[in-house]
């Protein structure tokens, strides 16, 4: 029971993590269709903007100020790059934004070196909130799933309540039918790019100093997130969500659960040895497959069900 | 003497491949260069790899991210098989060593190409790229076929040879990599022109009227992707026999990425693109790696550069220039180009002198190195190094954004020209119909 609501609650925020992360993807993917593989490397920026702004001038302002930074470099990616290479087809812009991605991660190891950085959580909130079953339990992964949760209603209700949300889904669905009705377009794309890249700042910002921020943080968060969009399916933010967590409970109880195929057969009366054909598939351990457990789940679903969980059209 | 005629390309290129390592002869020693022969086995491998990467890629439209898993597994099944020869469970020279890895990797083409190719476009590329993670994660799991971490090493010294020829320098591997690369790719051009080449480009160009017609465009993505398996597979045994060992980085997903790149710089659209863009990374790769720290950075830039200005790549580039080529003017554009090359090394010295900076201020400075320039020591704290980089860069830039506006108006004027001359051409051949 202890070890299920621990990992029930370390499963929940990671979750959260990850939908921070591919919420911004899922908004510029289903509005652009660009598979912005940059987008990781937004996060590992806004990770280490965070680290340095917080050096100087403290955490709190580092919550903000990464993010808007994040932004920022979206904007110009998008306007001045990513604009350009449209008009070459979805391929081209894919592979703008993978090149993009290697200078990135080549411009983060040469601003702040090819090792971790000491990215620490805020004093503030460097303290055990409460104990379960005597696990203590941090304050800070409370404060990432309240500003996690905090933003999902924000993007919720902006798309839904608010007029720019209105013309955001409308340019999501009919771009030709907004455009005509004299909204720009283009920009409502600028602007889309620009905040999915912030978002994934301030995944970072709050992410990067609960994971480890080092150059190679964007090509491991990457493929991840890839997955949870896929999963949920394009164009509903709802299917994001509970992908999102999905994977993060998925990814947190597999290392728990010490088991393989092998202990499985046993209860049903079959012994593996090492003489029985695949011993060596049937003995590997959840723990050890956990890392894969999300890309067989994303090639089962594209196989099986190509628009996702809920998704409304096919990717 | 007709073959001779129409093929002469092909008997230059080998001429040419064989003499060049000559150049790099040790004469005093008797010696040819290991690297440089390392090298260009490299480049014969990772074409073969790029080759069979735009048969997905070029031919059938098909992104994948996870190519070298084919590269891989027949990496792996080449190995195997050396183990068995080795064994004495098994006979087969060494030249076809390739082959066994040629058929791994058709193998596991249609296994895994029946999973992905379901689907296309973007779903295709995700499918591969969850294929690529899976491969390179059980690479590392499974140590029964996969060995692991340390791979499998083998031996590639062993006495089935149908020439007589023990493999024992990199001179005679090079040798028969050359004449494996040849055969490929000259399989692969004749694959071009057979229908299934050509229902694949049909199947990119237009999906829905492809199917129309009555063709599935899913078993004709199926066979493509494993003949496509093929190929690799044979680049994956040829890499067995070069390196001696396989391990689970031929299956990973920067692998996939060379390829990607290779066949994106050199350019899918014609069919030596690809050997040519392979040409160009794995010389970035293997000999700027060696001088600079920021290489990864160098092959971000080119490639961006390439998707923004080329989207056709090198070869698209000079296809670009065949009309005026044809039409006898391309004399008239080397006084524009003379111009604008001052201005683009400008560009080029300074953006390179200032990543330089860069990267030795940070990472060459935590690995102790200095930066030197012809043996004088440039300390990459002072603002001068810095001033003079971003000068050259600004002053550059402007320059050469200027001479571009000129080659532009000289490249429209004359292709307009081409295009008038072509037209009165035309229209002669027209008369002379009319007046037959």
């Amino acid at each position: 029971m202890e070890v299920f609501v621990v990992s029930l609650l370390n499963g929940l925020v990671y979750g959260m993590l990850l939908f921070m992360l591919a919420s911004g993807l899922t908004l510029i993917l289903s509005m652009m269709g660009v598979l912005n593989f940059a987008h990781a490397s937004a996060y590992m920026l806004g990770a280490y903007f965070a680290y340095t702004i917080s050096v100087y001038i403290g955490f709190w302002p580092a919550l903000i100020i990464a993010p808007l930074l994040c932004g920022l470099i979206g904007a110009a990616i998008e306007m001045w790059g990513l604009r350009r290479v449209h008009r070459n087809g979805h391929i081209a812009e894919l592979l703008f934004t993978f090149g993009l991605a290697l200078i990135i991660e080549k411009v983060v190891q040469m601003s702040w070196g090819l090792l971790p950085v000491p990215y620490r959580v805020p004093e503030l909130l460097d303290f055990p909130l409460f104990k379960i079953y005597g696990t203590q339990f941090p304050a800070y992964r409370a404060f990432m799933l309240a500003i996690s949760a905090l933003m999902f209603g924000a993007i919720w209700l902006g798309l839904t309540r608010t007029r720019v949300g209105l013309v955001i889904q409308a340019a999501l669905t009919h771009p030709d039918m907004a455009s005509a009705l004299g909204h720009n377009v283009p920009r409502i794309f600028t602007l889309v790019f620009a905040a999915g890249t912030a978002l994934a700042g301030l995944a970072g910002v709050i992410g990067g100093n609960y994971q480890v921020t080092e150059p190679a943080m964007a090509f491991t968060m990457g493929p991840i997130v890839f997955v949870v969009v896929v999963f949920g399916g394009l164009g509903s933010l709802t299917g994001c969500f509970i992908a999102s967590i999905l994977m993060g409970l998925i990814q947190t109880f597999a290392v728990v659960f010490d088991v393989s195929l092998a202990d499985l057969l046993a209860k049903f009366g079959f012994t593996v040895t090492s003489s029985t054909p695949f011993a060596e598939v049937l003995n590997v351990t959840l723990p050890r497959v956990g890392a894969l457990l999300p890309f067989l789940m994303l090639v089962l679903i594209l196989v099986f069900r190509p628009r996702g969980l809920m998704g409304t059209r096919d990717t | 003497m007709n073959m001779l005629r129409r093929h002469w390309p092909w008997l230059l290129a080998l001429v040419i491949l064989l003499a060049f390592p000559f150049l790099f002869y040790d004469w005093s020693k008797g010696r040819h260069s290991g690297f440089v022969l390392t090298l260009m086995s490299e480049i014969g491998v990772m074409a073969i790899f790029a080759l069979s990467y735009n048969m997905l890629m070029g031919q059938a439209g098909l992104l994948s991210f996870g190519h070298a898993v084919l590269l891989g597994m027949g990496a792996y099944c080449a190995a195997h098989v050396v183990l068995l020869v080795k064994a004495g469970s098994f006979w087969l020279p060494t030249e076809l060593v390739p082959l066994a890895g040629g058929l791994g990797g058709l193998f596991f083409g249609y296994v895994f190409g029946w999973l992905v190719t379901k689907q296309r476009a973007t779903a295709f590329a995700m499918i591969t790229m969850g294929l690529g993670e899976l491969v390179s994660a059980a690479a590392l799991m499974f140590m029964g076929f996969f060995g692991g971490e340390g791979g499998i090493p083998i031996d590639r010294v062993m006495d089935t040879s149908l020439v007589g020829v023990r493999y024992t320098s990199p001179w005679q591997v090079y040798c028969l990599v050359l004449v494996w690369a040849f055969i490929a790719a000259a399989l692969m051009r004749l694959q071009t022109q057979t229908p299934l080449g050509s229902i694949a480009n049909a199947t990119r160009d237009n999906f829905e009227r492809a199917q129309f017609v009555g063709y599935d465009p899913r078993v004709v993505r199926l066979y493509q992707f494993a003949l496509s398996g093929f190929f690799a597979g044979i680049a994956g045994g040829l890499y067995v026999l070069i390196y001696e060992i396989v391990t689970f980085d031929t299956v990973s997903a920067a692998k996939s990425a060379n390829a990607l790149l290779a066949v994106y710089i050199g350019g899918a659209g014609g069919f030596f693109g690809p050997i040519l863009g392979t040409i160009v990374v794995v010389l970035l790769q293997s000999g700027v790696s060696l001088l600079s720290n920021a290489w990864l950075l160098y092959v971000g830039v080119l490639f961006i550069v390439m998707v923004m200005y080329a989207p056709g790549g090198l070869i698209g580039l000079i296809f670009m220039h065949m009309p005026i080529w044809r039409a006898g003017r391309l004399r008239e554009l080397a006084l524009p180009y003379a111009r604008a090359f001052p201005a683009a090394l400008l560009v080029l010295l300074g953006f390179v002198f200032m990543v330089e900076l860069a990267s030795f201020t940070t990472i060459g400075a935590a690995q102790g190195k200095n930066f030197s320039i012809g043996g004088h020591l440039i300390d990459t704290t002072a603002p001068l190094p810095w001033v003079i980089a971003l000068a050259a860069l600004v002053l550059g830039g402007l320059w050469l954004r200027h001479e571009a506006r000129s080659f532009r108006e000289r490249w429209d004027a004359l292709m307009e020209g081409v295009k008038i001359q072509d037209g009165v051409k035309m229209k002669g051949v027209k008369v002379q119909e009319a007046m037959s």
